[in-house]
């Protein structure tokens, strides 16, 4: 299987194989970089609902050919078939819709199936027929790449590569139709004639498809890569341009396996390739993976940590000025640190050269760390003085308030709220260079 | 699209007296439910106009109409004497920040410089002096250190500000604001008013939907009382009184009773850029 394998990712097995997988690469290139349009304008249903109802025009397609006696196999009148019913389907979503009377989601659930289920029955119509070539319509369900020929797959990345050249030139429109359609539409550009086009690409993509992946599984190759590229940008060109590459290498890759092992459906495989790329970026994405945000979690809870600490010991220096040392036990209970912050906390501290050991032992805050404390015990009351005056809430909740949003709040935001107080309720703050009181009694406060 | 003769309409608003906006038995509905009843109104030329009512009145209805945006049952739209097809270089659309998706893969750069499309053309990337221009307008509402970050991860006033500059950047004559200073911090409130007050002192007109009626006598000098029915149009001083506003909300007496109060808390400092 290897050497099958590897001779159709390399293009060894044939002119017929090169031409194929060169059609499905193409084919998931159109695809991944319109997904990202069809993802961001909300159609990835409709686009499902369509690829669904192409079944009864394929079929439909296949019927008249064998009455009119033309060759019905011919894959251009069976996707233009197809092309059509799904056509009359979007168009049906949207009659259903219009005027609010019945959900998009339930007009979109009844074409599918709707359009599905004719399509089941007139394929079972056209088992009865007396022509060859019936078995080939099932290809169109679950899609099959071996077995086409040359011409096929040129029509299809012709289609493929045609879509594309116009997602490239609409680029822009369609970016300003996704993002905000009323504006698109008050400075002049035809958002009705866009919202068409980019679904008449979606049309165009997806009975591209129809051979190579198969009509149940072709919304795949347009949303995964789309939804893939976004997890690791922010912007709108890299995105579209590796969703294209990722749906293309995911293409070539599952139409070369399955041609490789016999019997692995290709769209289930294409598939499944994208799939595995998506898990993968879903862990690994820097700032929305799965492992960046357990790091930013951890991060932050050592963070607040820290911050708890160095205040405890900070106000602990303020009630006692000549208790001298303190022991991490203290500090960490003080701040209520959880078991595995008792390990981890202690290093970070020495090694950020906030707190030193003491030759007679305990830990005292070095400069640097008084400096820190004293900054946070400042923002803090702050917020506590802010909450009470601005928000009214008595001392405990304004402390509790406070120990909200001192970690997560940005500088400038204390700056504005200590402004606002200074506009409001100077008295709350002290004269300047000094310290801010605390926000509540001391001996409400104690330790917790 | 009209690509021709941008030189053409970009010249001076014309003589004075021609209204930047001007409405005629506008009417709109939604699913035989109307919304604006034959609403006729004459925007001043320029300056700070308000277009205040109760919730369901019509206000953002009355922008998207003339926009365009919503289908029209009867009536007309006049910007600068013209058609609103032959004016929309000279009108910027300020939406609702809520009715865009703020996680859409773009930064604030990006989403300011879709306001210079329009001039540019829509088929090649934008030119570097078009660019500066963008960033420039990022600037005009202080928000020019944020122009690469993405624009999911700024705050709603930040959102706010890149909506307005995406709307400078459109150098436009007539702006229609909807709700520009819903859900946003006092700074950048602000800041917003300043904008205002600048686009106003170099003679054009923003017309914008209004919910604070506390505010609305100091920021802007003129006002459109709408509920469904144009129930009142004029100046500031003289249209923005308990009985105009009484008529406008109608029988909710505890918000009237505020809104009196409010009107006449806020008319001693009336006066200043905000006026007519």
């Amino acid at each position: 299987m290897t050497g099958a394998l590897l001779d159709a990712l390399l293009f060894a097995g044939g002119y017929n194989a090169t031409v194929v997988a060169l059609g499905c690469a193409a084919f998931g290139l159109a695809a991944g970089s319109l997904g990202c349009f069809v993802l961001l304008r909300g159609r990835a249903l409709i686009a499902d609902a369509a690829a669904h109802a192409t079944l009864p025009g394929v079929a439909g397609a296949f019927i008249l050919a064998a009455l009119a006696g033309w060759d019905a196999r011919s894959l251009p009148l069976l996707l233009a078939g197809g092309a059509i019913s799904a056509g009359a389907a979007v168009l049906a979503v949207g009659a259903l819709t219009r005027g609010g009377r019945i959900r998009d989601d339930a007009a979109m659930a009844l074409v599918l199936s709707i359009g599905f289920g004719l399509g089941v029955v007139l394929v079972s119509v056209v088992q009865s027929l007396p022509v060859g070539g019936q078995a080939g319509l099932k290809s169109f369900i679950l899609g099959q790449a071996a077995g086409m020929s040359a011409f096929d797959a040129r029509l299809i990345g012709g289609l493929a590569v045609l879509s594309l050249l116009l997602v490239a030139l609409l680029f822009r429109p369609l970016a300003a139709l996704c993002f905000d359609r009323d504006f698109a539409a008050s400075v002049g550009l035809p958002v009705r004639a866009l919202d068409l086009a980019l679904l008449g690409l979606m049309l165009a993509v997806t009975v591209a498809g129809l051979r190579a992946v198969g009509l149940i599984l072709v919304v795949g190759l347009m949303v995964i890569p789309a939804v893939t590229a976004r997890l690791v940008t922010e912007r709108l060109g890299v995105m579209v341009a590796l969703a294209g590459v990722l749906g293309a290498a995911a293409a070539w890759l599952g139409a070369g396996l399955s041609a490789a092992a016999p019997n692995l459906p290709t769209g289930a495989t294409i598939v499944l390739v994208a799939c595995a790329m998506f898990v993968l970026a879903l862990v690994v994405a820097p700032r929305r993976g799965v492992l960046a945000f357990a790091w930013r979690q951890l991060r932050l809870s050592l963070v607040v940590a820290r911050d708890h600490a160095l205040r405890a010991a900070f106000e602990a220096a303020e009630r006692q000025p000549a208790a001298g040392a303190i022991g991490w036990p203290d500090l960490g209970r003080g701040a209520g640190w959880s078991a595995w912050q008792r390990a981890v906390l202690p290093r970070w501290l020495r090694w950020a050269g906030l707190v030193a050991e003491r030759p007679e032992g305990g830990v005292a805050l070095t400069p640097a760390g008084l400096a820190m404390a004293r900054e946070l015990t400042r923002r803090h009351r702050l917020w506590e003085h802010y909450m009470q005056s601005a928000g009214g809430l008595p001392p405990e909740a304004a402390h509790r308030a406070a120990d909200q949003v001192e970690h997560t709040l940005p500088p400038e935001v204390a700056m504005e709220a200590e402004a606002w107080l200074r506009r409001h309720d100077p008295a709350r703050l002290p004269p300047a260079g000094g310290l801010i009181r605390p926000g509540e009694p001391e001996t409400e406060r104690g330790p917790r | 699209m009209n690509d021709a003769a941008p030189a053409a309409m970009r010249s001076p608003p014309g003589p004075p007296q021609v209204p930047a906006l001007a409405v005629r038995h506008l009417s709109v509905a939604y699913h035989e439910q109307p919304v604006l009843w034959d609403v006729s109104w004459e925007s001043p030329s320029s300056g700070l106009a308000a277009i205040v009512g109760p919730n369901g009145a019509g206000k953002s209805t009355l922008l998207k109409a003339v926009l365009g945006l919503v289908p029209r049952l009867s009536g007309e739209v006049r910007v600068f004497g013209r058609p609103i097809a032959e004016a929309r270089r000279r009108v910027g659309y300020l939406p609702q920040r809520a009715s865009v998706d703020w996680d859409f893969p773009a930064t604030a750069l990006q989403v300011a410089a879709m306001g210079r499309y329009p001039r540019v053309g829509w088929f090649r990337p934008l030119p570097r002096a078009e660019r500066e221009r963008a960033r420039a307008a990022l600037a005009e509402v202080g928000m020019a250190d944020f122009a690469d970050r993405q624009i999911g991860q700024l705050s709603g006033g930040q959102q706010q500000r890149v909506f307005l500059a995406r709307a400078l950047a459109l150098e436009a004559d007539l702006y229609l604001m909807d709700e520009p200073f819903a859900g946003v911090d006092a700074a950048t409130e602000r800041a917003i008013v300043e904008v205002l007050q600048r686009l106003a002192a170099e003679g054009r007109m923003v017309i914008a939907v209004h919910h604070d009626l506390a505010t609305a006598p100091q920021y802007f000098g003129h006002v459109l009382l709408l509920n469904v029915r144009a129930i009142a149009a004029g100046p500031m001083a003289t249209t923005f009184t308990p009985e105009n506003l009484a008529r406008t909300y109608g029988g909710r007496l505890s918000l009237l009773e505020q809104a009196v109060a409010a009107a006449r808390a806020g008319g001693a400092r009336v006066a200043g850029p905000a006026g007519p």
